[in-house]
């Protein structure tokens, strides 16, 4: 942290093609960023990240000895890393890199007037060059990876990265929550395009899981806990009593045979009856017994209760006495795959699923379709089936706008498959669109319109059946030729969409992934990294990321496990030294620190507190419980912010000012999406990034206004996506505590927000920080003695009595 | 013959004015067409509730506003809890009747209506009519 | 101890729809609530304005929840903000206008402005319905006051829009409303479903356009017989004209169609509890139950305002 005496700084400005020279002056951005001490080189340039750009970059670091760089250009989140490679190549640290975001933040969305936009452009530059000025020459940690993998779910998506992993040799934990593995998958009568029977496809894979000696297959298994990092994940296993023992069991049937309990199939979907000991399915892996705890005489009643299967068990497999047991392993890497659920129709009342007999869901057809192949009626279809697409997509009445992306085409499979059973099927599909995108699609929905099948382009809204037939009957609009029609159906499909499944949800509060808008997971980047989470070590697979078709969900999988390959086998991984750190001579010793840690990083040592850099996640909740100010952090220190703060705020004339304190997972990248969207909102902001807003003490809050500031925002993933698992309850306390202080001295509350957001909530943003710009007009500037008397005796009315 | 709708520039302020009137964004509508189905009145009318809104968005005024439809609709919000888009098309056909109604221009009188069937009436929907269909 | 209510009769409910005033109140009373009529209530505004720039139309129902923060003042009634609707109609333009206000505080300022000569609203009152006030007492306690067994009755439940639609003032689920049927059940009668228990009579469409309203009767109606019911219940005065009184209409178009009864819930109610047949006004009802429900020995011979 000691700042060299005199340094050397480049500052270069970037055109981005015109994209900021359109709108910016960049040539006064450079004059003006010249004036500032230490800065020797200021230029502009047309691209910034163009080869000639790079090697420029490179070659005054070489020449001219620069300490420090920074580069007026686009987001860190785009060139960031190109431009620290760079550094590195000229022989200096990466972290001496500093980005005036002057594009998204300044350019793009203050289009509309050049004159703000330069003057917010060169107060960013400033920002980042005071910023720069206290960057420390710090190295990339290093940890060291093994070759163990867990991969979580064994739908198709698991059992196909499992078997990647597997057969490139690294060790494979497969963990699945029911009784077999499988999936969804297992229960597909066919697959579209191609038609070729789910069954055939996917046994052989399951079997290849099953026997792989470097697949570990843990069925009936939940995960407790997981917690540690890459390359020392400590996962927690409960597995669950089948009361059956997997070595002794040889399938042999018996015990079905006498068991008295018959109980409905969840594999056929309440089609069918099983009994209460039973296989999971016909090809099931591993291929064992089970008891289902719930429905067995013998588990509710105790005592000598029935227990004829294990009179009848000639391999003495059965055990009533099977408890939960738990074991504990260590993985390098882990991979997502937990899937779906499809939508509860009786979310949806009003088309009577689970009441009007003739109505039946996407996943009960495909079930039904199955067994008439066997040659077993599991429901009668009729002659007149209707098919009713988007049930549980699509809309907002539930929650759920975006499609699911495979009810289109299976739902015209399904009509093609029964179809061709019986021609003399009257079979309608009633849509909102056809979705046919993928290799093959719009072709086998054409075989569809060949075969017959009759597609209407118009939403049922209810389903009601008439009591004298039993039969469903259809309404809805012909929208395409602007008529009503009505018939009566024998039996009537709900392509229900599909949902994220309480699984992902367990896994998603365990690992503290960020979710989506629409609840599944989110990936970390959504064109480049989209089998990465924000966790590094952690991939995803499947319908646990997004509604996706099988040859979509193998592709990913098969990419997740190639990149944690990449990953593995480097042995090494380099990560930011993002930790916080104590000043020992500072620290007197209170300890008020240790329990604010969330991850248990900081310990006592020789009566002063020490943070484990390796544990530590760099959330910077710690900071402002320490009454000494003798924590600090990496890449966001103290110092840092407050220059930033008061580079922010130097220049506002008579304007008022907006800070905004923006942590780097989700409301930074969610203003420079407002920026890429160029939608327009007050440049009297300015944006101060954060690594989490638990970061931001009250000092730094109560010092910005002090300073200048008339508004401040503080923005932060909603609480349930935050990567860092205290970090909104800490901002909401530091918030709390600066509002009582403002309160005292006379400052209007509504100054100061703490607001969640999702990257989505590009409208929300926009409206509140022109909300807040219009209440710092109508409330007028703070008045001087107000603002210092915000920073009097801040340590006794931060920390009172605590501190005596 | 076909017809051609002429796209012009108060098409387009038509359009405005209905979305700002009605306080829905009607172009968000994806025509799905449920609001039709789940319509109690859509037998008795000419132009289908999403045939109101894709003309609303072309900005087919004369049609819409002399189209029985917009009379009929008897605010019974069926449409709004169905609609995926959860757009409230009660508030558009309002907005509609509104643009008639404030030139003036009444839908019923109330003189026209024989004095036994007034007895016989409840007084709900009296007032209610009058307040749909008169200015 | 009687639970002592603000209530809101509306216009209907002293003309038209005396019956279904006359039977709540009495019901009301055997389950010792006291429905306190709003002094100076005026016109609910019937139909909530649904522009956007007509702020004006929430006067009238804004007006009517001032009188129930006077009613607490004057210890008409004590510490208590329920608003008690009978009619649907009321119930629904009422709560609307309330939230609208409640959600924004700018509307709640300039309807105060305008309305200087009152006190201002305070955005505390909640408007509520019978039907509610029932459920959360528990049906429980209706049942113990049920004197008569009406299980040879066969009652649809018809719910219609307005307590239902929009969905922030639904006082049920707005796609599968059981809160009519637990009702009935709690007194002892027989449902069924019918399939358009929530369809729309076609409201006010009844001034402009009988014959389409008529219509919406018959599919309402058939609905209910197809399912096996005898009579059919309701909590509004216009869905009670709409099904009753336009089975005339459906009579004149299909002379083969059969009439059928219906009811107010709170008839029902008072059948159940034995109260005097006086209050349960059946002469104002345009299908005249009484012969189904004598045929059903649930009256005796012939009563005393024939
Ligand atoms: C009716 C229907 C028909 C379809 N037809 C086709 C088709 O014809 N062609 C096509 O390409 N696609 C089709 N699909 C899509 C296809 O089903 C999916 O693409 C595929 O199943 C996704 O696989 P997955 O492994 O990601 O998820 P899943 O199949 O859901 O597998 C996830 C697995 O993870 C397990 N799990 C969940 N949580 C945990 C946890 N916490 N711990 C341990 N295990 C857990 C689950 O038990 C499950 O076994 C269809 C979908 C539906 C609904
Ligand atoms: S795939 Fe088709 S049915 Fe499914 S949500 Fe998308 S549009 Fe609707
Ligand atoms: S809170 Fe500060 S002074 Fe107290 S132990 Fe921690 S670092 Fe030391
Ligand atoms: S609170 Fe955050 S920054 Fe502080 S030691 Fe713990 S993990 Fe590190
Ligand atoms: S229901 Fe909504 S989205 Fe569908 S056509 Fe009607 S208005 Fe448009």
């Amino acid at each position: 942290m000691v700042e060299k005496k005199s340094q050397k700084i480049g500052v270069y400005v970037c055109h981005c093609g015109g994209n900021i020279s359109e709108v910016i002056d960049v040539k006064k951005v450079a004059a003006e960023a010249k004036k500032i001490s230490d800065v020797i080189i200021s230029v502009d340039f047309p691209h910034m990240c163009s080869e000639l750009g790079q090697q420029m970059v490179i070659n005054d670091a070489k020449e001219k000895g620069l300490d420090k760089v920074v580069i007026a250009a686009c987001s860190p989140q785009f060139q960031g890393p190109t431009f620290a490679k760079d550094l590195e190549k000229a022989g200096l640290s990466p972290y001496v890199l500093e980005m005036a975001n002057i594009r998204e933040q300044a350019a793009w969305p203050h289009y509309d007037n050049h004159e703000k936009a330069t003057e917010k452009a060169i107060d960013l530059t400033k920002m980042a060059i005071e910023k720069a000025r206290k960057d420390d020459p710090l190295e990339k940690g290093e940890l060291k990876i093994g070759n163990r993998v867990l991969v979580v779910g064994a739908g198709i998506a698991g059992i196909q990265s499992a078997l990647d992993l597997a057969d490139a040799g690294f060790k494979v934990t497969l963990v699945e929550k029911d009784p077999s593995i499988g999936g969804k998958m297992a229960q597909l009568s066919r697959t579209f395009p191609t038609e070729d029977c789910a069954t055939c496809i996917l046994s052989p894979k399951m079997a290849a899981a099953g026997d792989h000696p470097n697949i570990d297959l843990k069925t009936y298994a939940e995960l407790q806990d997981i917690s540690g990092f890459l390359g020392n994940f400590s996962v927690k296993i409960k597995h669950k009593p089948k009361y059956v023992y997997e070595e002794k069991c040889v399938s042999c049937g018996l015990c079905e045979e006498k068991c008295p309990v018959n109980i409905t199939s969840t594999f056929d979907e309440g089609l069918s009856k099983t009994k209460s000991i039973h296989l999971p399915f016909d090809y099931a892996v591993p291929y064992k017994y089970y008891i289902e705890a719930d429905s067995c005489l013998r588990l509710i009643h105790g005592g000598d209760t029935c227990g004829l299967c294990q009179k009848v068990c000639p391999k003495d497999a059965i055990d009533f006495n099977m408890v939960d047991t738990y074991e504990e392993i260590k993985v390098d890497t882990i991979i997502v795959a937990t899937g779906f659920d499809i939508f509860d129709a009786k979310e949806k009342p009003e088309y009577g699923f689970g009441k009007l007999k003739g109505v039946i869901n996407g996943m009960q057809m495909e079930r039904i379709i199955v067994k008439i192949a066997e040659g077993v009626i599991l429901k009668e279809l009729g002659k007149k089936i209707a098919f009713i697409q988007c049930i549980g997509s699509r809309d907002k009445q539930i929650g759920r706008p975006y499609c699911s992306r495979v009810c289109c085409m299976y739902a015209i499979k399904q009509a093609n498959l029964i179809k061709k059973m019986d021609p003399t099927r009257d079979v309608y599909i009633f849509y909102i669109d056809i979705r046919a995108f993928g290799k093959g699609y719009e072709e086998y929905y054409n075989t569809a319109q060949e075969n017959g099948v009759k597609f209407i382009r118009g939403k049922v809204s209810e389903l009601i059946e008439d009591p004298d037939t039993g039969k469903v009957i259809v309404k809805a609009e012909d929208t395409l030729n602007r008529q009503m029609i009505e018939g009566e159906f024998d039996t009537v499909s709900l392509s229900v969409g599909v949902g994220p499944n309480e699984g992902t949800q367990s896994i998603v509060e365990m690992l503290k992934l960020a979710k989506s808008a629409d609840g599944f997971i989110q990936e970390a980047h959504p064109k480049f990294k989209p089998v990465d989470t924000l966790i590094p070590g952690v991939f995803l697979a499947g319908m646990a990321q997004g509604p996706k078709d099988i040859p979509d969900t193998v592709s990913q999988a098969s990419g997740a496990a190639a990149r944690a390959i990449a990953l593995m086998n480097q042995g090494k991984y380099y990560y930011d030294p993002l930790f916080a750190f104590i000043e020992k001579d500072k620290c007197n010793g209170c300890e008020l620190c240790i329990p604010s840690c969330p991850y248990d990083a900081i310990s006592m040592r020789d009566g002063k507190a020490e943070v484990n850099h390796v544990i530590c996640k760099g959330c910077g909740v710690c900071i402002s419980y320490c009454p000494e100010n003798a924590i600090d952090m990496n890449l966001y220190s103290n110092e840092q912010l407050l220059v930033e703060v008061k580079n922010a705020v130097a220049d506002k004339g008579d304007e008022p000012r907006i800070l905004i304190f923006a942590d780097d997972m989700t409301s930074y990248r969610m203003i420079d999406s407002v920026g890429t969207a160029k939608m327009s909102y007050t440049a009297n902001s300015r944006v101060i990034r954060t690594p989490a807003s638990g970061r931001v003490t009250p000092e730094l809050i109560l010092r910005a206004f002090y300073y200048g500031a008339d508004a401040i925002l503080i923005a932060e993933p909603e609480e349930i996506s935050s990567p860092y698992k205290t970090s909104f309850k800490e901002m909401m306390k530091n918030y709390n505590k600066t509002l009582s202080i403002m309160k005292e001295v006379g400052i209007e509350e509504e100054r100061l927000l703490a607001l969640p957001f999702v990257t989505v909530m590009l409208v929300k943003f926009v409206n509140t920080v022109n909300g807040l710009n219009n209440l710092a007009n109508k409330l007028g500037p703070i008045p001087k003695d107000k603002r210092e008397k915000l920073v009097e005796n801040l340590k006794e009315r931060l920390f009172g009595v605590r501190n005596e | 013959m076909s017809k051609i709708v002429k796209i012009t520039k108060e098409a387009a302020e038509f359009l405005n004015k209905i979305e700002e009137l009605s306080g829905e964004k009607i172009t968000s509508c994806i025509q799905c067409g449920i609001c039709s189905s789940s319509c109690p009145m859509v037998n008795e009318m000419d132009l289908m509730p999403s045939q109101i809104m894709s003309m609303t968005i072309l900005g087919q005024k004369e049609e819409i506003l002399e189209s029985k439809s917009i009379w009929i609709c008897a605010s019974c919000f069926n449409c709004k809890v169905r609609c995926p888009r959860e757009l409230d098309l009660a508030k558009v056909a309002e907005a509609l009747r509104q643009v008639v109604l404030r030139t003036a221009t009444d839908k019923i009188n109330i003189n026209d209506i024989p004095e036994d069937e007034i007895m016989e009436l409840p007084q709900i929907a009296i007032v209610a009519a009058c307040r749909r269909l008169t200015n | 101890m009687t639970m002592k209510l603000p209530y809101y009769p509306g216009c209907t409910l002293k003309t038209k729809a005396k019956n279904f005033e006359s039977s709540a109140l009495e019901v009301a009373k055997s389950l010792d609530i006291e429905l306190i009529e709003l002094p100076r209530w005026n016109c609910c505004g019937v139909v909530s304005s649904i522009v956007s720039d007509n702020l004006i139309e929430h006067l009238a129902p804004i007006r009517n929840l001032i009188r129930v923060q006077e009613m607490n003042e004057h210890g008409l009634v004590e510490n208590e903000n329920r608003l008690v609707a009978l009619c649907s109609m009321c119930f629904n333009v009422l709560k609307r206008s309330n939230l609208r206000v409640k959600e924004n505080p700018d509307d709640m300022q300039t309807i105060n402005d305008f309305m200087y000569k009152e006190e201002d609203y305070e955005g505390k009152v909640e408007v509520i319905h019978l039907l509610e006030i029932l459920r959360d007492m528990g049906f429980d306690k209706v049942k113990e006051k049920v004197k008569k067994d009406i299980s040879s009755l066969t009652i649809a439940p018809y719910y219609g829009c307005m307590l239902l639609r929009p969905k922030s003032i639904a006082i049920d689920n707005t796609e599968d409303p059981k809160i009519e049927k637990d009702l009935m059940m709690a007194l002892g009668a027989r449902t069924v479903e019918n399939p358009f228990r929530k369809m729309c009579c076609g409201g006010h469409q009844t001034v402009q356009d009988k014959y389409a309203v008529a219509r919406n009767t018959h599919t309402i109606i058939n609905g209910a017989r197809k399912a096996g019911a005898d009579m059919m219940i309701t909590s509004c005065p216009l869905c009670a004209f709409n099904l009753d009184n336009r089975q005339k209409l459906v009579k004149e178009a299909h002379p083969e169609f059969e009439h059928m009864p219906v009811l107010y819930f709170t008839q029902v109610m008072a059948l159940a509890f034995g109260i005097d047949e006086k209050y349960m006004g059946f002469e104002d009802n345009y299908i005249d139950p009484r012969p189904l429900l004598r045929e059903k020995g649930l009256l005796k011979a012939v009563s005393h305002k024939e």
